[in-house]
């Protein structure tokens, strides 16, 4: 500004020869600008969008107030509509979702359809509640069991595995899966050389031990404490939740220090009841999704049992 | 530095649009009056030229626009369920119908291929011939050309046009204009309601559209094509070409000295000036500066000032030279398609050539043919079945309780005909896979028509059990019953 040195005459055009234009008057240091005049319509879309802005501010939630805001002349929340939003999709897939509820897996994947959209919902549910603890695919991690094996501490059939979602294990229903992997060290139950022992017994199964006087030892051992959860053979029992001892999945690691350790301190691992927190038809998808994590057993057909087991639907008492 | 304004020299003649050529002198500005830094528009009264290149423009129009307001009408029988329409965007279903051709979302890649070849196509064109999209073909001329037709139809030509723009208002203008509104409206509205039948079933949303049935986006769409075609083609007409449209200014980069243009020939016209009949043509050009050309311009520039941004190219001022020069007497062609290079060439007494094989257009056409051919190949070889797979990563593999690994898959089948299919899935590469489809007994994946659908499918493999086996293979689905098929490959891994 100060530096045009055309300011006696500031709007002094001239005409350019060279390009047949003339230049606005402005100079700066000299450097002069040809004169492109834009049309005046484009002047009238920038006012236009001034007054757009105006109007959109008074309609629209904008301007924020010390504890809140204001909320625009229409009224329109973001909020609002995303619950509508949810509430609609929410009934579109109501139809599914009461099929899914109580119905079994062979109900289930009988209709292609319903099973893709409990593979989905499960999908989507396992990933907002159980991976944290199962990781994102299911994958496990020590102390927390892979879903995706074909071991199941307390049964992988589809009914086992929605039982387990709904009463948990060593949670707080009533029916809730229970049993007591004691301390046995710190409990004072054994000593540490017949830990050992008991230790080297269980990992000769995979062959793994190294002393088989030890292991002589660990199988009376073995045979007065464990056998009583764990069966004689240390292949443990589904119905009472106790693993099996002789294969080469160990939930809280197989190594001889990971077992020393689980003998040491007892474990006593917590898998919640979602039975509160998921309505009965999430509760089934995700059923549905673990069972075909790829370790899923197949239903025991007309097993009375069965019938019997608690469905998501079954009332507290 | 004073800028100086030197008042002596503003008599001098000026640098001349082309040789011998005067460029026309912008009005003078005075401090008193200083030229503003905004223009506005100043109507335009092109009138009606005949001739060849009119009776062109005419087929031209009328030929687009019955494709324009009937494609969607035109049905194509795709089989039972699938919709009839010959060219249908469907949003909803996610899919684009083009006669024989449909195309998915991840197909978009066949548009970007059309697209790109529209771009070479008209980069081809334009060297060849200049501007004969801008001229012909593009949606703002055609429906600025129809609107103008119907101004002209209402009002009169251009002289009674600017007569009656001058007038006082009466009740003869007010209905000549009222009329021609109502027409224009009439015309956009029905525009803007055609613009939706290309993207639902024509005779549905059109029945749904008049009832109130239709969703509101139709309602939207159609309200903002109505309002654009009558402010464009109505209001903005050659605005939009000089300002809003980048291909002008992209052109003047396709076209070189020897592209066809519309091409006012001064070497014969000039120097121009008025005629008396019977008066000898020795000594001077056969331009009789009756300023016709300037007359029929759409966008209202003078041709004989040179190829200019604003030239839309549509020849108009071929034909009303050629009518005078018929009137005159004189040989056709004095504004004609014609290259730069050929008046240089002329004024310095050589042959005119036209060199439509240059190396630009060589370029252009063997890149569109390249692609034109990439394009077809990959359309003819599109298949109507395939997979993708997505191999679970966590877990990365799971060790059974017997020993045996398994891998997690999920298989996302695309059906792409028209009809469902049962494909038998096998694993071709892995000495004993057992495949498991969760949730269904046998290795058969139903997929409905038109549908895609992912299966989660494991492998268990009691070969491929030590840490760190990994072996490549292939998904294979079969159709008996038309025995196509598609594969694709993965990885099986035992080990991290």
């Amino acid at each position: 500004m100060t530096d045009n040195d055309n300011a006696d005459t500031p709007h002094e055009q001239r005409y350019d020869e060279p390009t047949g234009q003339y230049t606005t008057g402005h100079s700066w240091d000299g450097i002069e600008e040809l004169n492109t005049p834009m049309p005046r319509w484009w002047l009238g879309l920038f006012y236009i969008t001034i007054l757009f802005a105006i109007g959109y501010a008074v309609a629209m939630p904008s301007i924020p107030l010390v504890n809140s805001y204001f909320q625009g002349v229409i009224g329109y929340s973001d909020r609002e509509a995303v619950a509508t939003e949810v509430a609609e999709m929410k009934l579109e897939r109501a139809l599914f979702a009461e099929r899914l509820s109580n119905a079994n897996l062979e109900t289930i994947t009988a209709d292609p359809e319903l099973f893709r959209f409990a593979m989905a919902s499960g999908r989507s549910a396992f990933g907002d509640n159980c991976a944290t603890c199962h990781g994102a695919g299911g994958q496990g991690f020590k102390g927390y069991p892979n879903l995706n094996d074909d071991v199941w501490i307390w049964g992988g059939t589809f009914e086992d595995i929605r039982n387990t979602l709904v009463v948990g294990i060593r949670a707080s229903h009533e029916d809730t899966r229970m049993n007591l992997m004691q301390a046995y060290g710190n409990d004072g139950l054994l000593n540490r050389d017949e830990m050992r022992d008991i230790a080297d017994y269980l990992l000769n199964f995979t062959g793994r031990g190294i002393d088989p006087e030890a292991q002589q030892r660990g199988s009376e051992l073995f045979a007065q404490n464990c056998v009583s959860c764990h069966g004689a053979d240390a292949k443990g029992d589904r119905i009472q939740g106790a693993p099996n001892l002789t294969d080469a999945e160990w939930l809280y690691g197989g190594e001889r220090d990971d077992i020393l350790e689980t003998l040491q301190v007892g474990r006593q691992g917590v898998m919640p009841n979602w039975h509160e927190r998921l309505d009965p038809e999430t509760i089934t998808a995700l059923a549905v999704y673990v069972h075909a994590l790829g370790g899923g057993e197949p239903s025991v057909v007309a097993d009375s049992e069965a019938a019997e087991t608690v469905t998501p639907d079954t009332p507290e008492e | 530095m004073t800028v100086l304004i030197d008042k002596t020299e503003q008599d001098k003649p000026r640098r001349e649009a082309a040789p011998g050529v005067q460029r026309s002198r912008a009005p003078s500005p005075t401090p008193s009056t200083p030229a503003s830094l905004y223009k506005s528009r100043e109507q335009i009264y092109p009138k009606l030229a005949k001739g060849s290149f009119r009776n062109l423009k005419w087929l031209a129009m009328i030929v687009l626009l019955t494709i324009y307001y009937g494609l969607p009408w035109v049905r194509w029988d795709r089989g039972p369920g699938q919709p009839d329409q010959a060219v249908l965007v469907d949003f909803e279903n996610s899919r684009f119908y083009f006669f024989f051709i449909e195309i998915w979302p991840q197909e978009v890649y066949y548009i970007t291929g059309l697209l790109i070849l529209a771009a070479l196509g008209l980069f081809l064109v334009t060297s060849l011939f200049g501007r004969v999209w801008c001229g012909y073909a593009c949606p703002q001329t055609i429906w600025t050309d129809l609107f103008i037709h119907v101004e002209r139809f209402f009002e009169g030509d251009r002289n009674a046009r600017i007569k009656l723009d001058k007038a006082p208002w009466s009740l003869g203008k007010l209905y000549k204009k009222t009329a021609k509104h109502a027409v224009w409206l009439l015309i956009a509205a029905f525009t803007g309601g055609v613009w939706i039948l290309y993207f639902h079933d024509a005779p549905t949303i059109a029945r749904d559209f008049f009832t109130g049935h239709a969703p509101t986006t139709s309602y939207i769409f159609a309200a903002i094509l109505t309002f654009f075609t009558y402010t464009l083609a109505g209001f903005m007409r050659e605005q939009v070409c000089t300002y809003m449209c980048p291909w002008p200014r992209i052109q003047a980069a396709l076209i070189d000295e020897e592209a066809l243009n519309v091409t006012y020939r001064y070497d014969r016209g000039e120097p121009r000036g008025a005629h008396k009949k019977g008066a000898t043509w020795d000594g001077r050009g056969d331009c009789i500066d009756c300023r016709q050309c300037v007359a029929v311009c759409p966008v209202g520039i003078d041709i004989r000032d040179g190829l200019q941004l604003e030239c839309i190219g549509c020849a108009l001022c071929i034909d009303a030279c050629n009518t005078i020069m018929t009137k005159v007497d004189r040989p056709k062609g004095l504004i004609a398609y014609d290259t730069d290079a050929n008046v240089v060439r002329r004024q310095n007494g050589e042959t005119p050539r036209y060199r439509l094989i240059r190396a630009r257009t060589v370029i252009y056409a063997f890149v569109f043919a390249a692609v034109g051919a990439t394009m077809l190949v990959a359309l003819l070889g599109r298949t109507t079945l395939d997979l993708n797979v997505v191999r679970d990563r966590q877990p990365n593999f799971v060790q059974m309780s017997d020993g045996a690994v398994q891998n997690g898959y999920t298989i996302k089948v695309m059906n792409k005909s028209t009809e469902p299919r049962s494909l038998d899935l096998t694993a071709i590469g892995l000495p004993s896979p057992i495949l498991k489809v969760a949730g269904q007994a046998t290795t058969t994946l139903d997929v409905p028509a038109d549908e895609t659908i992912d299966f989660r499918v494991t492998v268990l493999e009691d070969e491929l059990t030590d840490v760190g086996d990994r072996r490549e293979f292939q998904f294979r689905l079969f159709d008996p019953q038309s025995g196509t098929d598609a594969s694709r490959p993965t990885v099986f891994v035992a080990g991290p």
